[in-house]
């Protein structure tokens, strides 16, 4: 009972538990895997992130040079960040936005 | 003679977050059958292994569970390590055993939550889940992602923490302790919250034998079946014992699982502080031939994976026996003779994982 008081006067007087979301946002740490980006001019269209893809996000054509990422498939493992050999793709520790278009094209 | 009738239960039901559908029959207010009927989130993922190439597979199962998964991918990765006779290095196993029981926290507070749901404690839902914040924010830091950490492969881990950090996973925990302490009584001594588990859902250990109970449900009738006492990864280092009850009741499996959260922070804190230096990673040459079964404890009892391979890139067969499906047929057992009002409670103590039943 004597507890129940303390802890009814301790939240009178604390402050929320919860952020005030829209106004407050919780920024992701380093090293989080938001969402997946590429640096195209580094970009050599090997291929090698679309082959070892293994949720089949990617795809890659040499001749029209361009890479697609359809972020609905993309589950956000990394992999291809790994195998890349010009290290030219990166995981941006912020998250997706939910209106993410269906497909996100980049071509040189 | 009162009549019967049939009370389709889920598979959209509160109390479940997933779909599970238990068809109840009736007589008045008492249960005396109960028929499931699972499939909802059927998804394939055991014939994707013809598909897909066997390093790329150890991503894919960790989607086989939302709650578990990094437990999924590191019982492939030793499975498909046993095939292709890999030593992991010490250090990655340490980092395995950090990851594995830093995620049965999460989903035993996750479960806590969800029980004190089902008798309509949404307070306690609330604090459960708080508390599980600063878990899920460890796994974020130290792996990059909440739930799916994506850093168990085939060889070992890919990622490594640092000293920095594990100082402040340690320090983390510290502060999760401090809060569990404060909210486990909540359910462990409270009158009305004893009320709705003590004596309900009761097996005895017999029956949870006979039935192949896994997990805490087998533990809570005083079996101590546990796959961590064959030392796997680096539990043989760790001092591993089993947490059991006798009791077999509902009261008994929220107990089993309080005190596994306890025992699995003392387990992160032992490996932190005995981890070797070194490498993380063993590379991986060939492909895998031959048939293996491999086995781990995740935080609702025992997975078994049977994984077959022909020496191509493709595996032939990947077969995945989650300890939720272990536990439907006690579940029936538990069932008839119950209250129709006690049927969240008794399903929610086995810790039911639709997804990961299904697959």
């Amino acid at each position: 009972m004597l507890g129940m008081f303390n802890k009814i006067f301790r939240n009178l007087g604390s402050r929320p538990a919860t952020r005030r979301y829209p106004f407050q946002k919780r920024d992701s740490f380093a090293g989080s895997r938001g969402r997946l980006e590429i640096d195209i001019a580094s970009c050599i269209f090997c291929g090698m992130c679309a082959k070892r893809c293994p949720a089949n996000a990617l795809s890659v054509s040499r001749d029209p040079k361009s890479w697609t990422l359809d972020p609905y498939c993309c589950i956000l493992c990394a992999y291809c960040v790994e195998v890349c050999p010009k290290k030219c793709l990166h995981m941006n520790p912020r998250h997706g936005v939910s209106d993410a278009r269906a497909q996100e094209t980049a071509a040189e | 003679m009162s009549r019967k009738s049939i009370v389709p239960f889920g598979p959209q039901h509160p109390v479940f977050p997933e779909p599970l559908q238990l068809r109840l029959v009736m007589e008045d207010e008492k249960v005396i059958e109960a028929l499931p009927a699972i499939g909802y989130v059927h998804r394939g993922l055991e014939k994707l292994v013809e598909k897909k190439d066997f390093l790329q597979i150890a991503f894919l199962v960790e989607r086989i569970c939302g709650i578990c998964s990094f437990i999924h991918a590191q019982t492939y990765c030793q499975g498909i390590e046993d095939l292709m006779k890999i030593d992991v290095p010490p250090r990655a196993k340490y980092l395995r055993v950090i990851w594995g029981e830093v995620h049965r926290i999460h989903s035993h507070l996750l479960w806590l939550g969800l029980l004190a749901d089902s008798f309509g404690f949404e307070n306690y839902f609330m604090q459960a889940w708080r508390t599980r914040e600063a878990i899920l924010d460890i796994m974020e830091r130290t792996a990059g992602g909440r739930v799916m950490l994506g850093t168990c492969c085939v060889g070992g881990v890919r990622k490594d923490i640092n000293e920095q950090m594990l100082g402040e996973v340690l320090r983390t925990l510290d502060k999760v302790q401090k809060d569990l302490d404060n909210i486990i009584v909540g359910v462990t001594k409270d009158y009305s919250v004893r009320q709705r588990t003590v004596g309900v859902g009761k097996v005895t250990a017999e029956q949870a034998q006979t039935l192949g109970a896994v997990g805490p449900v087998a533990k809570a009738t005083g079996i101590a079946r546990d796959h961590r006492t064959t030392g796997y990864a680096a539990y043989g280092e760790l001092g591993f014992e089993p947490i059991t009850e006798t009791a077999g009741d509902c009261y008994a499996r929220t107990i089993v699982r309080v005190r596994e959260l306890s025992q699995s922070i003392d387990l992160v804190r032992k490996a932190i502080k005995n981890i070797p230096s070194g490498p993380i990673f063993t590379a991986v040459k060939g492909n895998p031939e031959g048939e293996t079964i491999s086995r781990a404890e995740q935080p609702r009892g025992e997975v078994f994976y049977y994984i077959k391979a022909n020496g191509t890139k493709n595996l032939e067969r990947l077969r995945v026996r989650t300890p939720t499906f272990a536990n439907i047929p006690i579940l029936l057992m538990m069932l008839p003779g119950c209250d129709l009002s006690d049927v969240p409670v008794i399903t929610l103590s086995i810790d039911p994982c639709i997804s990961c039943t299904e697959r």
